[in-house]
């Protein structure tokens, strides 16, 4: 299994290699300038001077070499000194100093970031803002996603072709194909503009001090974090059916029944157990889908996430930020590929990849 | 007993299927409210007397026929049959309404539902043949497999919706004016989503061919001396059908849905050239004052995907002869 891991974890980098590739060499043909916004009376040597200044002038080789070492050796360092320096969870440790700023101009060589050129400041910065709005939306609308669908799977398959389960299936059917951007702006009709219960806009400078703002806070969260979990729940809940199924007519269940076991520990325990396998691997898998879906969403409910930072990243030609959220987005999706192969080894013993 | 079987005719398989397909009920009504839509949608713009385009700003903000049913009891039937004189501004020249500028919705509707189906079709008809091409490729000769398998799964890594919203930021402009506006965005749509989702048709059509390959039957081409072209046209394929039938039929659904997304994010086809995403997208502004113009899109979208899904849950049922014996 260890020597799965570490192939698997060798192959994904020559992988993600490619996919870097493939996204700078796709922005290389964007027609877009950094330096349209500029006022025309800069004359233009100086304009020049502020390309060179942005990495613009060299060859893309150099160019793509660059943005890699920036990405994978730079950024990291200047994470390690924040992790160590300020962070809540490692401040504890000796501050580090691995990073070379620019701004200090006592030292003969400096460290340059990836630089946004919209804002001029360093990309993974902003990034580092705007992650903890997605993460709270998206990661706490797939938790409770995969906590409604698990049982509604459940019961589905105990019941197969009741109501119930013929419901479960048309309500996922329709999960599956509302897409986010109607469903979300459907909820905002319904309940910010005809009933006016919940804010139609996501308020990310509120903050949590007490139980009004907490209960607020709730509130605002409540439509996107619904609307993600939609579809979270329609897909997961049909693959646990499906593998519920599965296992429901196998002979170790007729066996257990045989012995004298309840229904519930028939079910909960010998039948749930052995369907999770595949239902686990499909939630690893689905993780990255969900960063993308979020993209929509918060479009739809203005929250100013990581999504949104691309969107407003792609439509204002800020390529250095389009290229970092964009493999970001690729590196989550390889990482979870990487988790989902690997949890089926580990979970399911017959499953055996040496 | 074996007199009647043998004595009933011979019938072509698609019957058997067609039938198996007719006892899935949600699979049937889907595909008449699929086939009424289309229908619908290719007719209706040729009948209905206005352009979608064309602005009358004196019937500008019209609301929909339905909004009648909101009037008091005894005002319903007369707003039914007399709208201009109910008090509100609807009639049945625009029963959908119209919007700031005074357009028919109607009419854009059915204009943009032609856009949102000729991309869906388009798109699912590339992905299709290039998934079908690199599955019977990789499946059929053993050398290419590898590396058109890797070259799947690197697809399968790319993160998608961001590569599709800087593709359509990036060839916008010299697609554009190359064809013509319209023209140039629905090509680069097209082939955007088409080269994007091609991967789920290539996995399944290569392991179904990969397993046909090692039947007798394939042997038994092989050993008259078929050659390879002939063997893929005349033996795998018409083999593969099935899985491939329904992967066309959930491909339209997600190149709608994609469309509409990229279209919604303000990145798909011009403001004035509406597709049903693109119209969504309008109505949101509208949202408060007039909700039916983000309604009317919302729904056929999710309508049109429903029963694309539906029709894909019984094809698949229908064309697997293990399900369809019974």
């Amino acid at each position: 299994m260890l020597t799965f891991t570490i192939r698997r974890l060798v192959f994904a980098v020559p992988t993600l290699l490619f996919i870097a590739l493939v996204i700078f060499l796709l922005l290389e043909l964007a027609p877009g300038d950094p330096m349209a916004q500029v006022p025309l009376t800069v004359p233009p040597e100086v304009k020049e001077a502020m390309r060179q200044a942005l990495g613009l002038g060299e060859p893309v080789p150099i160019r793509f070499w660059k943005w890699l070492v920036q990405f994978f050796w730079i950024e990291p360092q200047v994470f390690i000194d924040w992790l160590t320096n300020k962070s809540f969870l490692f401040g504890w440790l000796p501050d580090t100093d691995v990073y070379v700023p620019c701004s200090d101009a006592t030292r003969a060589y400096c460290d340059q970031r990836v630089i946004s050129w919209q804002t001029r400041s360093p990309v993974m910065d902003i990034v580092m803002q705007r992650m903890p709005q997605t993460l709270t939306v998206v990661g706490l609308s797939y938790v409770v996603g995969i906590l409604i669908a698990l049982p509604i799977g459940i019961y589905s398959a105990y019941r197969q072709y009741s109501v119930f389960d013929q419901v479960g299936t048309f309500v996922s059917m329709i999960g599956y194909s509302v897409p986010p951007f109607f469903s979300g702006v459907l909820v905002i009709v319904v309940f910010s503009v005809v009933l006016g219960w919940f804010p139609s806009i996501y308020d990310t400078t509120h903050r949590v001090t007490d139980w009004d703002s907490f209960v607020y806070q709730v509130k605002q969260m409540i439509m996107p974090v619904m609307v993600l979990a939609l579809q979270t729940t329609a897909q997961i809940s049909r693959f646990m059916r499906a593998s519920m199924l599965d296992n429901l007519n196998q002979d170790y269940v007729r066996t257990a029944r045989a012995k004298g076991m309840t229904e519930w520990v028939v079910v909960l325990t010998h039948v749930l157990r052995n369907s999770m396998i595949p239902v686990v691997t499909v939630i690893a898998l689905g993780v990255p889908a969900v960063f993308g879906g979020a993209i929509i969403t918060e479009q739809v409910f203005k929250v100013n996430g990581l999504g949104q930072l691309l969107i407003t990243a792609i439509q204002a030609n800020d390529l250095p930020m389009v290229q970092t959220i964009t493999f970001i987005f690729a590196i989550l999706i390889v990482l979870f590929n990487l988790i989902a192969d690997v949890l089926y080894g580990v979970l399911d013993p017959r499953i055996r990849y040496d | 007993m074996t007199d009647a079987a043998v004595a009933k005719p011979p019938r072509n398989q698609w019957w058997d299927v067609w039938d198996q397909f007719k006892s899935h009920r949600g699979a049937l009504i889907s595909a008449v409210i699929f086939i009424a839509i289309i229908l619908i949608v290719l007719i209706g713009p040729m009948i209905w007397p206005y352009e979608p385009t064309k602005t009358d700003i004196r019937n500008k903000n019209m609301r929909h026929m339905l909004s009648c049913f909101g009037l008091d009891w005894g005002a319903i039937a007369g707003c039914l049959v007399n709208p201009t004189e109910s008090g509100i501004k609807v009639s049945w020249w625009h029963p959908l309404g119209t919007d700031q500028l005074g357009r028919d919705l109607f009419a854009r509707m059915m204009f943009g539902g032609r856009i949102s189906m000729a991309v869906g079709v388009t798109a699912m008809l590339i992905a299709l043949v290039l998934g079908t091409a690199v599955g019977v490729i990789s499946g059929y000769f053993k050398r290419f497999d590898w590396a058109l398998m890797r070259l799947t799964d690197l697809f399968l890594a790319l993160p998608l919706l961001p590569l599709l919203l800087v593709m359509v930021m990036l060839f916008r402009a010299p697609l554009s004016a190359t064809f013509g506006t319209e023209q140039g965005i629905f090509i680069l749509m097209v082939t955007a989503i088409g080269i994007t989702s091609w991967m789920p048709t290539a996995r399944i059509v290569r392991a179904d061919v990969l397993a046909i390959k090692e039947r007798e039957f394939v042997l038994a081409a092989r050993s008259i001396g078929t050659r390879p072209r002939k063997m893929i046209m005349r033996h795998l394929l018409p083999n593969v059908m099935s899985p491939i039938m329904v992967s066309a039929t959930l491909g339209i659904a997600n190149a709608i849905i994609t469309e509409s997304a990229l279209s919604f994010l303000g990145l798909g086809f011009p403001p004035d050239f509406p597709t049903w995403g693109r119209l969504l997208n309008d109505g949101v502004q509208y949202m408060q004052a007039y909700p039916e113009r983000v309604m009317w899109p919302g729904i056929f979208i999710s309508v049109i995907v429903l029963c694309v899904n539906y029709v894909g849950d019984g094809l698949r049922d229908a064309l697997d002869p293990r399900i369809r014996g019974l």
